[in-house]
């Protein structure tokens, strides 16, 4: 009804941020339309990775007898297939596996982080951001070494098309497949890489805050929820370049 | 030095219900994961395109839990949750118009 309009709520609330769309705050909602947008350059990675292989013969084979080769696309599980300390065991797809359960474990402590800051409980949140700082930089450890894998390559290499033996990988060439493979790899990875750096440094500015007391004299730990929001997202990229990129 | 701030807040107890809903969330997130690798590893080769349609599937089941429940979308306002992932269907637009022409370049060398 178009006159029923609250007495309590003045002009000047309205328009000066007083009313709340959806009933959810400016910072919230403009976390989710930067979200919304990086969700579009993530796809648009992922897309153009997709089109690039589909324009590329792919392996015809059998698994057993795949070998590297520039004329088709590589099959990620003979690519990533190594694991620290186990040198020249094949396992394929592990290393991955065990870097997405432990982003899904550091997105479950921040979950913990803002349930903890909704009931101004200082300590939890400490707590909890603690965890997930350490899940961050775990994962970034560990897409240090498969970076550092993946450019050094394995100890037999691959035959290039002009005969030369190729080991690893840079922007130009690589012993996986065609060139595009490792520039996609480079690209999609690093992305999301910056992208969980960037949401580590975040965390620690808040655990920061958190811990000098700033957020409990502002009286409410939304700054949490935000950021929080943010951490979420760089799991959920992770999750769909885990399919797209190893498994599929 | 700075000194250590006591704090004069008392926080309210934890919802016990409410932490064992995000664990929860966080089984289904492994096992689906588990799942994945499961199908990866043990399905015999030849299934490649069902493999294919099993991993969207449970990419999306795992996508739709953080969204909803980690991400506390669906527990917003209606209209804001339709406003964050109506925008997304253009993403699948993207993705037909760019495989139809990935489609014809591979026809054009290889075809």
């Amino acid at each position: 009804m178009a006159n029923s309009v609250s007495l309590n709520t003045t002009n000047k609330d309205l328009w000066a941020g007083g009313a709340e769309p959806y009933k959810a705050s400016y910072g919230k909602l403009m976390m989710w339309f930067f979200l919304i947008s990086d969700a579009f350059t993530f796809s648009a990675f992922l897309i153009a990775y997709g089109v690039i292989r589909f324009r590329h013969p792919g392996y015809e084979g059998t698994l057993s007898d795949f070998s590297f080769s520039q004329n088709y696309w590589p099959v990620p599980e003979k690519v990533f297939e190594a694991f620290p300390f186990f040198h020249g065991v094949e396992l394929p797809l592990v290393f991955v596996g065990l870097m997405t359960f432990i982003l899904i474990l550091s997105s479950v402590t921040m979950v913990l982080a803002v349930e903890a800051g909704h009931r101004m409980d200082r300590q939890g949140v400490e707590k909890w951001m603690v965890w997930t700082i350490f899940g961050g930089l775990t994962f970034l450890g560990c897409q240090a070494w498969e970076w550092s894998h993946f450019i050094h390559g394995t100890d037999a290499g691959a035959r290039l098309l002009d005969g030369s033996i190729m080991y690893g990988a840079n922007l130009e060439l690589n012993q996986y497949g065609p060139p595009d493979f490792a520039a996609f790899f480079f690209f999609i990875t690093g992305f999301h890489g910056f992208h969980v750096f960037s949401g580590v440094a975040l965390n620690f500015l808040i655990f920061y805050q958190a811990t000098v007391g700033i957020l409990e004299r502002r009286g409410h730990y939304e700054m949490v929820e935000k950021v929080g929001l943010y951490w979420h997202f760089v799991d959920l990229v992770w999750v769909f370049v885990f399919t797209f990129f190893y498994l599929v | 030095m700075i000194e250590p701030e006591i704090s004069s807040i008392t926080p309210e107890p934890a919802d016990k219900k409410k932490i064992w809903k995000i664990w929860w969330v966080a089984i289904v997130l492994a096992l689906v994961t588990a799942a994945e690798f499961f199908v990866a590893l043990q399905f015999p080769e030849t299934w490649k395109d069902f493999k294919i349609f099993l991993f969207i599937g449970m990419t999306f089941v795992k996508a739709g839990y953080i969204v909803m429940e980690f991400m506390h979308l669906g527990h917003e306002q209606k209209s804001l949750m339709w406003t964050i992932l109506i925008p997304c269907a253009f993403v699948v637009w993207l993705l037909g118009a760019l495989f139809i022409q990935a489609d014809a370049i591979y026809q054009a060398i290889y075809g």
